[in-house]
C-alpha cells in the first residue's frame, strides 16, 4: 500500500515536472501558432485598417478576394512556383548528396561549397542575384553570350522571373543534400554488392536500391519544400517587388502588401487563413499518400 | 591475367574518379559562383562595371570600395543590432528549447508523446519561426494592442519559449544519452535540476552548439521579421538597412555588393569554424 502510492506520487511528480519543463512551449504554441491562426479568420470577417476597432463584415472580404483578379494571379504564381521548385528541389538535393558522397580524397571541400549558400542570408542572395542576372553585365548571360545562347531578361520578362526564383531556390538545396547524404551513408552496402552480383549497373542500383530506401527523406522534402515555396516572399521582394506585370506576385506578397502597405487587414488576414489551409491540406495529403509510397523497411 | 585484370580495374577506376571530380567541380563552381560574383563585383572599380562582357577578375582592385560602403549608411549601427538580436536569439534558443526538449525526454509521464505531436506539425507548418506569412498578420496586430511594434520584442521574446525544430533537434539527441545516468543520480539523492544542470547539460553541449549556431544565423540573416516589425530607422537590422539601401538611393553595385560581403562572411566564417559540429548536428537531427 504504502509503495504504491509512492509510485503513484511519482507518476504524479514527473507529469507535474514535465509539463512545467513543456510549458514554455505549450505557451508558444497557443500563442505563436493556435492564436493567429484562429484569429486570421476571426479578423478576416472584419473590416480593419490597424487603428480603432475592427468593423464586423462577414464573408465579405472572401468575396472580395473571389473577384480580386490579383489574388488569383497570386495563389497561380504561388502553385506554379511550388510545382517546379519543390520536385527540382528534391532531384538537385539528391544529386547534391551523391555528390557529396563521391569517394574522392578532395571531398570535404567540395561538400563544403555545395552547403555554403544554403546559410548565405536569403535577401543578400537575392540582391547578388539581381546582378548575377542581369542581362547585360550579369555572369549567367556571360557564360550564354560565350555559348552563343541569346541573353534572358531573367528578372524583367514574365516568363522567365518565376523560373529565375525557382533557380535562386535551388542554391539553398545543400541543406537537404546533407540530409540525403546521412541517408546515402545508411544504406548497408552489402545492398549493392549483392545487387552486383546479379549483374546490376550503377543505374538499376539507384533506381531499384537507393531511391526507395530514401523515400522517408523525400517525404520530408517534399512536405517542408511546400511549406517554404507555398510562403516564399522574400526573394521577390527584393528581385523584383511582384513584377515585371506580376508575374512574381507570390500570395505571401499579396497578403504583405496588403496588410503593412494598404492598411487592409482584414483582407490579408483572410488570404493568410486561405494559404494556411491550403498549406495544412497538402501537407496532410502528402502524408496519407506516404503509405503508398514511403518504404520504411530497412530505413 | 590476374595482373592484367588489376591493371584493367585500377584504370577504370581512375577514370572514375576523373569523371567524379569534373562532375564534383562544376558543381561546386556553380554553387559558389553567387558569392564569386558577390566578392569580384565587390572589388571593381565604377568603369569596370558597366563593362560588357564583364570581367572575370577585376583588373584593378579597388578595396576602397569597402570603406566607401561602410560610410555611405550607417553600418556600424545596424551592425550593432544584427548582434544585438542574434545575441539574444542564441542565448532564448538555447535556454528554452534545452529545458523543453529535456521534458520530452528525460523525464518519462503519461501524455509525453501525444504532447510531441504538435511540435512535429509545427516544423511542418510554420516553418519560419516565428514570422511566417501566415501568422504574421495577427501576430502584428497583437503586438501593436500591446505597444510594442517598432522594438526588438516581437523578435526576441518567442525565442524564449521554444523553438518545434531545435526541440526535435535537441530531443533526438537527449534520448541517445542512456536513463540509468539519471537513475543513478536519482538514487544518490540529486533533484531533477540537479541531474539537467550537472549531469545532462554537459552531455548535451554539441547539440546546443548547433542550435546556438543555427538560432544565431537565422537572427542574422532574417529579412521579414525586422521589415514588419522594425519601422524606424535606428533599429533597422543589416538585412533591412541594406535593402532599402538600396532602393532608396540609386547605388552602384559594386558598393551594395561589398556591403552584402560584409554580411555574408561572417556567417561563412562562422560556418567553417563549427562546420564539424554542424555537419554531426545536423545527422542527430535525421530521427532514425
Amino acid at each position: 500500500m504504502e509503495k504504491r502510492r509512492k509510485i503513484i506520487s511519482r507518476d504524479l511528480r514527473n507529469l507535474l515536472f514535465g509539463l512545467l519543463f513543456i510549458s514554455p512551449w505549450i505557451v508558444s504554441f497557443f500563442l505563436f501558432l493556435v492564436y493567429p491562426v484562429i484569429s486570421n479568420f476571426q479578423l478576416g470577417m472584419t473590416q480593419y485598417s490597424g487603428f480603432g476597432e475592427p468593423q464586423w463584415t462577414g464573408f465579405d472580404n472572401y468575396r472580395q478576394l473571389g473577384r480580386d483578379p490579383l489574388f488569383w494571379t497570386s495563389l497561380y504564381n504561388t502553385f506554379y512556383y511550388v510545382i517546379l521548385a519543390v520536385p527540382l528541389g528534391v532531384a538537385v538535393a539528391i544529386a547534391l548528396a551523391l555528390a557529396m558522397n563521391q569517394k574522392v580524397r578532395e571531398v570535404a571541400l567540395y561538400r563544403t561549397l555545395l552547403y555554403l549558400p544554403s546559410i548565405a542570408p536569403v535577401f543578400a542572395l537575392s540582391m547578388i542575384f539581381i546582378w548575377l542576372l542581369n542581362p547585360r553585365y550579369g555572369l549567367f548571360n556571360y557564360l550564354f553570350h560565350l555559348l552563343q545562347i541569346p541573353a534572358i531578361d531573367w528578372l524583367g520578362d514574365p516568363h522567365w522571373s518565376k523560373l529565375a526564383m525557382v533557380l535562386v531556390a535551388q542554391f539553398g538545396a545543400g541543406q537537404f543534400g546533407l540530409i540525403f547524404l546521412t541517408a546515402l551513408r545508411a544504406i548497408p552496402g552489402t545492398l549493392y554488392d549483392a545487387a552486383s552480383l546479379d549483374g546490376a549497373g550503377a543505374f538499376r542500383k539507384f533506381w531499384y536500391i537507393t531511391l526507395p530506401l530514401l523515400t522517408p527523406v523525400i517525404l520530408y522534402d517534399i512536405v517542408i519544400g511546400i511549406g517554404l515555396g507555398l510562403q516564399v516572399f522574400v526573394p521577390a521582394y527584393i528581385m523584383t517587388g511582384g513584377g515585371p506585370v506580376n508575374s512574381t506576385m507570390f500570395t505571401a506578397l499579396y497578403i504583405y502588401k496588403n496588410a503593412f502597405e494598404y492598411s487592409q487587414i482584414g483582407l490579408a488576414a483572410a488570404a493568410s487563413g486561405i494559404l494556411f489551409i491550403i498549406n495544412a491540406v497538402l501537407a496532410v495529403t502528402i502524408f496519407w499518400s506516404s503509405k503508398y509510397w514511403v518504404n520504411y523497411r530497412l530505413a | 591475367m590476374d595482373a592484367a585484370v588489376q591493371r584493367n580495374k585500377a584504370r577504370t577506376d581512375l577514370s572514375r574518379q576523373l569523371l567524379a571530380r569534373l562532375f564534383l567541380i562544376a558543381m561546386s563552381a556553380f554553387y559558389i559562383s553567387p558569392i564569386y560574383w558577390m566578392l569580384v563585383t565587390a572589388l571593381k572599380g565604377n568603369n569596370e562595371l558597366a563593362q560588357f562582357p564583364p570581367t572575370l577578375w577585376p583588373r584593378e582592385i579597388v578595396w576602397q570600395n569597402f570603406e566607401q560602403a561602410v560610410r555611405s549608411f550607417p553600418f556600424l549601427s545596424y551592425l550593432q543590432n544584427s548582434v544585438f538580436y542574434a545575441a539574444l536569439t542564441v542565448l532564448g534558443s538555447v535556454l528554452s528549447n534545452f529545458v523543453i526538449a529535456y521534458g520530452f525526454s528525460r523525464i518519462k509521464w503519461p501524455g509525453r508523446d501525444l504532447f510531441f505531436y504538435p511540435v512535429i506539425a509545427s516544423i511542418f507548418i510554420f516553418i519560419h519561426f516565428p514570422v511566417n506569412p501566415i501568422t504574421m498578420v495577427p501576430m502584428f496586430s497583437f503586438f501593436t494592442r500591446l505597444g510594442l511594434v517598432n522594438s526588438y520584442i516581437p523578435l526576441i521574446a518567442p525565442t524564449f519559449f521554444g523553438n518545434p525544430f531545435f526541440i526535435f533537434l535537441l530531443r533526438q539527441f537527449m534520448l541517445q544519452i542512456p536513463t540509468e545516468l539519471s537513475d543513478a543520480a536519482r538514487i544518490d539523492g540529486a533533484n531533477e535540476l540537479q541531474i539537467m544542470g550537472r549531469i545532462i547539460l554537459p552531455l548535451t553541449r554539441p547539440a546546443l552548439v548547433v542550435v546556438a549556431l543555427l538560432a544565431g544565423i537565422s537572427a542574422w540573416n532574417d529579412f521579414l521579421g525586422p521589415l514588419i516589425y522594425l519601422q524606424n530607422d535606428k533599429l533597422y537590422t543589416l538585412s533591412l538597412g541594406l535593402t532599402f539601401f538600396k532602393t532608396a538611393h540609386k547605388i552602384e553595385f559594386n558598393l551594395l555588393m561589398a556591403a552584402s560581403c560584409l554580411v555574408v562572411l561572417p556567417v561563412i566564417g562562422l560556418f567553417l569554424l563549427f562546420q564539424r559540429f554542424l555537419l554531426e548536428g545536423i545527422n542527430l537531427g535525421d530521427g532514425r
